[in-house]
């Protein structure tokens, strides 16, 4: 089946002439077609453009012009503005924005001839966990209870759309954007290999912003070797982005194959949570066992200010999102709704526009930057953020990378953890420390739950050391033999 | 500390989200839990501490002077919901 | 004298502290590569940046920071090597953020000094704060719809220099000024125009008063005067304003104002009543602004002379006035223009000329310094004539004329005219022993004693030469001739 293949097995096929790019791609629409209206991981389908793209592609080939990615189906989060092709941020407030230029990643994975095939569901500007905060309704996690089958999961968040269309099989990769988990979370509940990468490896032109010190850019994809194909294809420094780290991108694929020996991991002991789940600490122990086992050194480390990384988050990001969704005011593109003053305008359209989660988080981050609370809140907030950096950067003087769950449990079903903002929340203990410390993590499928539901474990590695990340990822993998399939997916 | 009905009025005209007098008293709770709940950081010691202002501790780049950019008016006004000609429009402001 | 306001419980000093907006001159904006030239069709120097689209960064332009950092050392205050931005957040339609990009808590140019001097010929000192960079709104249009405000944005990222003086300015005059020092400087340094009519430089006028030995009172800001001679009327204005308020038992409100120069009185300013929470936080799509010494030095070192130290040399090299030393470095273009003429030349001669008859050719010709009337290579031709007494003063006057009106230099309008001076002495005396045989009385008068009648023989004289006498030698000879 076509729709079960690596990116790396597609590409030897397509060089092979085994089948061809728009083979392919018909076959991820054809799934789409087929399961999208259940899941409803995508917003945007994009089948015109797709198939331009993969007749291109065809011609491409036949040239002998292979790229990174040529012909590959790939779903793109609809946080990344496409140009021409209408982009939502999964709320009502951008209207029928199409956007009149196309972001930075999205246009190195076109430059590599990547194939597009629609655009993803996510909670509304990314500030979710649970993709249940979209204005277009919830995706379901493509993965069923085992005992239950008729429950409906969520797939996580905010990426939910792009993590279910890639575990569905219809598309072979995706892009998302991680602020506080939100690539690592709906990878471990959805069984796929997510990739935060450093603060800067990926440019955040053209990404709707969220919180600008905390958004990466990064890729959902079925392997840890195909996690690396896209990664390589979305870096690179962007002179547009001030925040993009002018450094060289490293081949990622070839990482993959180092191996783990001599290699020193740190377990951090305050991951180790009260009130964990007993089949998420075996899973971790296990992780570490398999290191042990490929011939790497595990280390005790301490970070001690990591029980502090969700409510330091959730001072930062509402903080900086207050700021960065004010220019969603109705006045040069967008909803707009009227009034009769131009106030009245702004509060009317920004009510109507944007969502309950989305309004609490603004008026919280509007709160903690007021005057008379900013030192009490945001200044004391960055402060233990650096503490939490200093923590990460002691850690690393003395250990080459970390290995902690990703998730404090697998997928949730919808309904579940609604009533109480901050139940959500937890949802990424194990994740923040690394957008607020900017350092690389990837999350890889590593078992199943006594449900028959994925959970993965997160590897995190030094600033711009993405390769030894991907060299542990890669061994956990390989020890996993993760195989189980989601019961929805194209072609079954 | 604790979000009144006043001070979320005050804080959601600042951010301009018009919010309905039925709504305060939910929206009260929810506040209060949320930032109850990030009060945990007063117990974190940072005296002495720098602030951190990103993940990224490079200098800036500074780019030349030249004009690259600008001179589109139609794709800057093609999404406007009031487009007046060569203007977006808004309701009047009166100064 | 100190400047003060009588009022009924006594006397009453103003403190003002002004926030000067300057335009900074670059092809391109502060953080967007869009056109900041001024005066395009609406709308048409925009780019995806400026308008606020979703996904947009900014970066920073290099030269927009050296001419911060020019500016910062013709102020002669302390250039930060690192600085940072903040977003000041607040709505406004002109403002496509919702938040402005500038800088608070550690700008890029620190304290310096600005000299004035004031008419009675005292120099004060005033103090610069500091000055950092800004982005600048978009303009709203009011007046082009009967329901609706217009917007152009235009204007929308280009960048500011907020330079903010000490509440050391205690007069109208004080403060007019500073303005045109400021001014001059910045033109000087070509990182400003100055152009208040144009709005490329704006200023806010922090306004109290109090009672001489009192602490500081509640201020009040009126925005946006945009003309040097409107700013000393709005202190004036709102200073009397103030003094009312306390002096009828009341409190001075802390607000922002509009100086309304028609009424010639300023207002509360309607949309900027609950803006005061700004909302400052570290800019997180910038990182630091890191300068090294070496760039600062250069930048120094290709400083043009300023003002200040061009006036001291003009009074040493040329031995000028500090009143005409003063008039002629006001304008760097006036400056350049003098010491073409007076180069080889004597310079007070060269300073009259200047300062008079081609000023005033200027204000009535309505040219511009830059396209003068006369060019100074000829004005020094013609003060050639006088010198080697080809012609008279008063006939170089004429000459002068002739100038503005033909274009011609100056040797060939004498020529075709038959300007030259008249030095023969034959022909001097023939035409004074003519005088003096024409006025008996009046020689009969003068030797009497009436000295003050020579005058009118050297006038009847040079008119029966149609000016052309050379004068030294027509007093010479009436001397000999009258006794």
């Amino acid at each position: 089946m076509l729709t079960e293949l690596t990116i790396a097995q597609a590409r030897a096929g397509l060089e092979a002439k085994q089948f061809n790019a728009q083979e392919l791609t018909e076959a991820h629409l054809f799934g789409i077609g087929a399961l999208n209206p259940r899941l409803n991981a995508f917003l945007t389908v994009t089948a015109e453009q797709a198939r331009n793209q993969a007749k291109a592609a065809d011609a491409a080939i036949a040239r002998g012009e292979m790229k990174a990615l040529t012909g590959i189906p790939l779903a793109i989060k609809d946080l990344f503005c496409t140009q021409g092709v209408r982009t939502t941020a999964a709320s009502h407030i951008l209207g029928p924005f199409v956007p009149p230029y196309e972001s930075t990643v999205t246009a190195n994975l076109l430059a590599d001839g990547a194939v597009f095939v629609g655009k993803t569901n996510l909670d509304e500007f990314a500030m979710g966990s649970s993709n249940m905060t979209s204005a277009f309704g919830p995706v379901e996690n493509p993965w069923k209870r085992r005992q239950d089958e008729s429950a409906v999961l969520v797939p996580g968040g905010s990426s939910g759309g792009s993590a279910a269309a890639v575990a569905a099989r219809l598309a072979m990769g995706a892009t998302g954007t991680d602020t506080g988990g939100s690539i690592r979370q709906p990878a471990s509940f959805c069984g796929l290999v997510g990739v935060k990468p450093s603060y800067g490896r990926c440019s955040r032109w053209g990404v709707v912003a969220f919180a600008s010190s905390l958004d990466h850019p990064g890729p959902f994809a079925r392997t840890v070797q195909d996690s690396a194909i896209l990664l390589g294809s979305m870096a690179s420094h962007d002179p547009k982005d001030s925040t993009s780290a002018d450094r060289p991108v490293p081949d990622y694929e070839a990482a993959c194959k180092r191996g783990v020996k001599g290699l020193r991991i740190g377990v951090p002991k305050e991951y180790r949570v009260d009130g964990m789940p007993a089949e998420i600490e075996a899973l971790w122990q296990q992780g570490i066992n398999w290191l042990r086992a490929a011939g790497a050194e595990i280390v005790d480390v301490s970070l001690p200010h990591t029980k502090y990384g969700l409510a330091t988050y959730y001072i930062v990001a509402p903080a900086e999102a207050s700021s960065n969704l004010a220019r969603y005011d109705g006045v040069r593109f967008g909803l707009r709704k009227d009034g009769a003053e131009l106030s009245d305008m702004y509060g009317n359209t920004r009510a109507a526009g944007f969502g309950a989660e989305v309004r609490r988080r603004i008026l919280i981050g509007t709160y903690v930057l007021s005057a008379g609370y900013y030192d009490a809140y945001y200044l004391r907030a960055q402060k233990v953020r650096a503490l939490i950096l200093r923590d990460f950067t002691d850690a690393f003087a003395n250990v080459d990378a970390l290995i902690t769950p990703t998730t404090p449990s697998a997928a949730f079903a919808q309904g579940e953890k609604m009533d109480d903002p901050i139940q959500m929340y937890l949802n990424d203990l194990f994740t923040v420390g690394a957008n607020l410390a900017g350092v690389p993590a990837i999350s890889v499928p590593a078992g199943l739950d006594s449900n028959g539901l994925p959970l993965g474990l997160q590897i995190m590695g030094k600033p711009f050391d993405e390769e030894t990340a991907f060299a542990v990822s890669a061994e956990i993998e390989r020890a996993a033999g993760f195989s189980a399939l989601p019961q929805l997916r194209a072609g079954v | 500390m604790a979000l009144d009905p006043t001070t979320i009025r005050r804080i959601a005209t600042l951010a301009r989200i018009r919010v309905e007098d039925d709504r305060l008293e939910t929206l009260s709770q929810e506040l209060n839990g949320i930032l109850g709940w990030i009060e945990q950081l007063n117990e974190v010691n940072v005296d002495g501490v720098e602030p951190l202002t990103g993940g990224a501790q490079m200098a800036m780049k500074m780019r030349d002077d030249a004009v690259n950019d600008g001179g589109y008016p139609d794709k800057i006004l093609a999404n406007a919901p009031d487009r007046n000609g060569a203007f977006f429009a808004v309701p009047k402001v009166v100064e | 004298m100190a400047y003060a306001i009588e009022g009924a419980t006594g006397r009453w000093e103003v403190v003002v502290g002004l926030e000067v907006h300057a335009q900074v001159i670059s092809q391109s904006k502060l953080f967007s590569g869009s056109s900041a030239a001024f005066g395009a069709e609406p709308n048409s120097q925009v780019s995806f940046v400026d308008a606020g689209f979703p996904g947009m960064l900014p970066v920073i332009n290099r030269e927009c920071v050296a001419q911060a950092v020019r500016t910062g050392l013709g102020l002669n205050a302390v250039i930060h090597k690192i600085s940072r931005f903040d977003r000041k957040n607040y709505f406004y339609a002109d403002m496509p953020q919702g938040y402005q990009i500038s800088q608070f808590a550690h700008p890029i140019v620190g304290t310096g000094v600005v000299e004035v001097e004031l008419s009675d010929g005292s120099v004060k000192g005033i103090g610069v704060t500091r000055l950092h960079l800004e982005q600048d709104a978009g303009k709203s249009l009011h007046d082009q719809h009967a329901t609706k405000t217009f917007i152009d944005l235009n204007r929308s990222g280009v960048a500011l220099m907020e330079i903010v003086s000490e509440p050391d300015i205690r007069s109208p005059e004080e403060a007019g000024a500073y303005l045109r020092k400021l001014r001059s400087i910045l033109r000087y340094l070509g990182t400003c125009d100055g152009n208040m009519e144009e709005g490329s430089m704006r200023a806010d006028v922090n306004v109290s008063v109090r009672k001489a030995g009192e602490e500081y009172r509640t201020r009040c800001e009126i925005k946006n005067v945009n003309s040097v001679r409107f700013v000393m009327q709005a202190i004036e204005a709102e200073a009397a304003r103030q003094v009312e308020v306390w002096e009828s038992g009341g409190t001075v409100k802390q607000e922002t104002r509009l100086f309304d120069s028609n009424r010639g009185e300023t207002r509360p300013m309607r949309s900027k009543e609950d803006a005061h929470d700004y909302r400052y936080f570290p800019e997180p799509d910038l990182l630091p602004l890191v300068l090294e010494e070496d760039w600062i030095a250069a930048l120094k070192a290709s400083l043009p002379e300023l003002p200040d130290a061009k006036k001291a040399r003009f009074r040493t090299e040329y031995g000028l006035t500090a009143y005409d030393a003063a008039v002629l470095v006001a304008e760097q273009a006036t400056a350049v223009f003098y010491e073409t003429v007076a180069k080889g030349r004597d310079a007070k001669i060269a300073a009259n000329w200047v300062t008079g008859d081609f000023f005033a050719a200027l204000n009535k010709t309505g040219a511009t310094i830059e396209n003068p009337p006369v060019s100074a290579a000829d004005l020094g031709a013609l003060l050639d004539l006088m010198a080697n007494n080809t012609i008279n003063g008063r006939i170089a006057k004429d000459v002068f004329e002739a100038m503005i009106e033909t274009g011609k230099d100056p040797a060939t309008i004498v020529e075709e005219k038959g300007l030259k001076q008249v030095t023969d002495t034959g022909a001097i005396a023939a035409a004074v022993d003519k005088i003096i045989a024409a006025n008996p009385d009046k020689v009969a008068e003068y030797r009497s004693g009436k000295d003050k009648l020579f005058g009118f023989f050297v006038g009847q004289t040079m008119k029966a030469m149609a000016g052309k006498g050379n004068p030294a030698l027509i007093n010479e000879t009436l001397k000999q001739r009258l006794g």
